[in-house]
């Protein structure tokens, strides 16, 4: 788990990019990362074209590149992770300044390493351009499970909520000395933990409650819709098609 | 090495395998879409929705397990024993969907199998074992030893799953044998860490509120008048118990869904393992490119040459692993039910 | 005609703690009444009963002359607001807008009509400029305002607060009390804050431990420090009940 986690990606703008509607993106996101993965990893070239539409989005968009940078944090492990599979991979060997490398493995290092790199990018794009509610909205129009979404919904809602609540805790056991250091206090944690669940759960059934005052009968009452033009599923659709015709090249 | 704690990226699979656990998930879900809604009814989404947040929290808290080394929860056991193996995968598939999309937090087209390895998996094995074990022991204590067990054995299965499909659609040209016995390895020691971790957590709730634990409600007593000086004034009034207590869910059906999982999971596993690489793959190799190079990497090389780890074949090796985790299960289910009788 | 009738309410929990001993009283439509009482009186258990989010062990709760039961669960939902004590718990939708139109929207109101029972209800409480906001990105204050719009989209015969005041400042707090005094409905305010509840309401109930052990004009029953003392209420240090004349 990254450290990252709860800070939203979202980069409030009013960019091309930020006013497509969310289902063109999500289902261009998606596209897009299911052509690169298809993508033979010989095809250096075309690693490259899919790199050079991602910076065309980001030029589109406006996201600075040192903000996707420093998002990138979260592929990290892999990367750690890509560079031991040719030290320890099997078959061919050969010697890279001095080290012996497997071929293969120096193939598969590559090749999750592009993957990885260009879908990471591609998602740091689509949440940097728009708002976590408006991903959920385009969620539900691409017919998600809208159970599943309100789940979603309600999770973002509360999210800092919990982690507003889990400082605080942390605040009142620090505050009294408490520091944990090792395994030996893993029942205070656990404490704390617990004590954390119990409250969430009991939000929810409050929450539940103040759902049910409204008038909730099971049936969330449909967000507003956004409907996307022909034009704007074109401008969105452009980033996987254009990927695929490269992928088409590149076979 | 942190293990798949770490959610998997694009790349790191083949197609075939992103796709056919990505429909592994969406059936699971469909599944737990429908439990869930029986069990909590109109509650589903807020009840979840808040249960994912806190999984979601959990999962950042840090444990200290020695000096300077910490460990993390997945969550998955947990989840299932507090509110169940439906909402339990809901919540997870949850949180995965939104590290995936909100935080670019494990690609895209990986989410079919961080889906069902660390939602489906871990869940439905933790419920299962933790159903096995709480059945031995009828105590608190039990469901605290159960819990421990289910956690302990749910992530090292979570382990072998990522084994077998990196059997199959792997990108890496590693042996399967090495990955299977040190994410094996790796993840029996967290499950150790997920176990103590996941058992104290569902002892406290269970010490300030038993109801709350799926499966544990509390029962109704019957209700007294009092008058303005306190005096008790009338009859005692008998209620029905809560209609809101849901009804247990038996162990069976959710085993049978696990089975079902397996089997379809395993289908899939060896449908792609007896067919040639996939079509781009294949493509690929008929241009000459993959060529003495990979030409190994996908299915073939796997059945191929897998043979020895250490000088112990790679089926003994999962068999003593397997059977190791099973061993400490069984003696602390044991340890657990002596002492409840003890208790008695 | 009476808003609310409460008669002989008991309630106990499922895990067997019972909060309420045959409680009793009635609310004439237009009044400001003001429940007082510790904490764990049982306010809010009996607050939860008002709308039927729990339902009774004993006795009967009707509004406007409609009992609480199943079967009028729908009706007596839209006719009592209910604002909770934490404004996090009720503002759950991602936007302001949202939030508000949900209660509306529950009961079949849309499109035109929808919004502006929206902006009407946020308009009544100064918070229309925050309509497109999340409403976790609101001060304490605004979320407590916007909670209060939440339930008044609904046009609901009473208004129920849990606990209105809590974790305000006193420029919010006073802001609060205008605008409850600005709303034409009956109003039942819960609270602990005995100054509070002497500014809005005229007439206020004891509830201690699950029952009602006094009714009567706030400012006799504030008056009577006995009463108080006996039933863990407290009037802030200095605070002296102003003479009746005003």
């Amino acid at each position: 788990m990254g450290a990252g986690h709860h800070h939203q990606l979202y980069l409030a703008g009013d960019s091309v990019v930020h006013r497509l509607p969310p289902q063109c993106k999500l289902l261009a996101v998606a596209a897009f990362a299911i052509v690169v993965v298809a993508t033979p990893r010989e095809r250096f070239w075309a690693f490259g074209l899919y790199a050079v539409l991602l910076a065309g989005v980001a030029v589109a968009a406006r996201v600075p590149l040192t903000y996707v940078l420093r998002r990138m944090a979260v592929e990290l492990p892999f990367v750690l992770f890509a560079f031991l599979i040719p030290v320890i991979g099997m078959g061919e060997r050969t010697t890279v300044l001095g080290v012996s490398l497997s071929v293969a493995g120096l193939w598969a290092g590559w090749n999750i390493l592009a993957k990885a790199t260009l879908g990471v990018v591609a998602s740091i794009l689509l949440a940097a351009t728009t708002e976590p509610r408006v991903i959920l909205i385009g969620a539900q129009r691409l017919r998600l499970p809208s159970l599943l979404v309100q789940i979603a919904m309600f999770m973002l809602r509360y999210m800092d909520v919990i982690m507003d609540e889990m400082r605080r805790m942390r605040v009142a056991r620090e505050s009294r000395g408490f520091e944990a250091r090792n395994f030996r206090h893993i029942p205070v944690i656990a404490r704390s933990a617990g004590a954390l669940f119990i409250r969430s759960y009991e939000r929810g059934e409050r929450v539940h409650l103040a759902m049910l005052s409204r008038g909730y009968s099971g049936r969330m009452p449909m967000m507003d819709e956004i409907s996307g033009s022909v034009g704007q599923w074109a401008t969105a659709l452009a980033l996987p098609a254009v990927a695929l015709a490269v992928l088409g090249l590149s076979l | 090495m942190k293990g798949f704690v770490v959610h998997v990226p694009d790349g790191f699979f083949n197609a075939a395998v992103s796709v056919s656990a990505g429909a592994v998930a969406a059936a699971g879900l469909a599944v737990c879409l429908r439990g869930a809604r029986r069990e909590l009814d109109d509650r589903t989404a807020p009840m979840a929705g808040l249960v994912a947040a806190f999984i979601f929290a959990v999962q950042m808290l840090n444990f200290p397990v020695a000096a300077g080394t910490s460990g993390h929860l997945l969550g998955g056991a947990l989840a299932a024993i507090l509110v169940g193996p439906y909402t339990g995968v809901l919540c997870m598939a949850v949180v995965l969907l939104v590290q995936c999309v909100f935080f670019a937090d494990g690609g895209l087209t990986a989410l079919g199998i961080n889906i069902t390895i660390m939602g489906i998996v871990t869940v439905v094995v933790g419920w299962g074992v933790f159903r096995l074990v709480a059945r031995l022991t009828k105590s608190r204590g039990g469901v605290t030893a159960a819990a421990f067990v289910a956690a302990l054995v749910s992530v090292p299965s979570a382990a072998l799953v990522f084994s077998a499909l990196f059997w199959v659609g792997g990108t890496a040209p590693i042996e399967v044998s090495a990955v299977a016995i040190a994410m094996g390895g790796v993840h029996v020691l967290i499950g150790i860490g997920e176990a103590v971790i996941t058992a104290l957590t569902v002892g406290a709730v269970l010490a300030v509120r038993p109801d709350l634990v799926y499966g544990a409600r509390g029962l109704t007593r019957s209700l007294v008048l009092r008058g303005a000086d306190g005096t008790i004034a009338g009859e005692p009034v008998t209620v029905a118990a809560e209609e809101t207590a849901p009804a247990r869910a038996s162990v069976k059906p959710f085993l049978l869904v696990g089975l079902g999982l397996t089997l379809l999971l395993a289908g899939i596993v060896s449908f792609f393992a007896s067919s040639s690489p996939d079509g781009l793959e294949a493509v690929a190799e008929n241009k000459g490119f993959l060529g003495q190079a990979t030409g190994h990497v996908f299915g073939r090389w796997a059945l191929a040459d897998y043979g020895e780890v250490g000088g112990i074949p790679v089926g003994i090796a999962g068999i003593i692993g397997v059977g190791l985790v099973l061993l400490i299960a069984g003696g602390v289910a044991y340890a657990a039910r002596s002492r409840a009788k003890v208790r008695v | 005609m009476n808003s609310l009738e409460v008669n002989r309410l008991a309630y106990a929990y499922p895990d067997g703690t019972q909060a309420l001993f045959g409680v009793d009283f009635a609310i004439r439509r237009g009044e400001r009444v003001a429940l007082l009482g510790p904490n764990g009186a049982g306010k809010t258990t009996l607050v939860m009963h008002l709308n039927g989010i729990l339902t009774a062990g004993h006795g009967s709760v009707s509004v406007a002359g409609t009992p609480v039961r199943k079967d009028t669960l729908k009706e007596i939902r839209q006719r009592v607001g209910l604002v909770f004590q934490d404004p996090d718990d009720q503002l759950f939708m991602p936007t302001v807008r949202d939030d508000v139109a949900f209660g509306p929207a529950n009961s079949g109101v849309a499109g035109e009509e929808l919004e502006r029972a929206v902006k009407g209800a946020l308009e009544r409480v100064g918070m229309l400029e925050v309509i497109d906001r999340p409403p976790h990105h609101l001060s304490f204050g605004q979320r407590r305002r916007v909670a209060v719009a939440t339930v008044l989209a609904m046009e609901p015969e009473i208004l129920v607060l849990d606990e209105p005041s809590s974790n305000l400042d006193p420029a919010a707090r006073r802001e609060l009390a205008e605008i409850l005094r600005s709303l034409d409905v009956t109003v039942l305010m819960v609270t602990h804050d005995l100054p509070y509840a002497l500014e809005l309401c005229e007439r206020s109930l004891i509830l201690s431990d699950g029952v009602i052990v006094a009714d009567g004009p706030t400012r006799e029953l504030l008056a009577d420090s006995e009463l108080l003392a006996r039933h863990r209420l407290e009037l802030p240090y200095g605070f002296a009940i102003p003479a009746a004349a005003e």
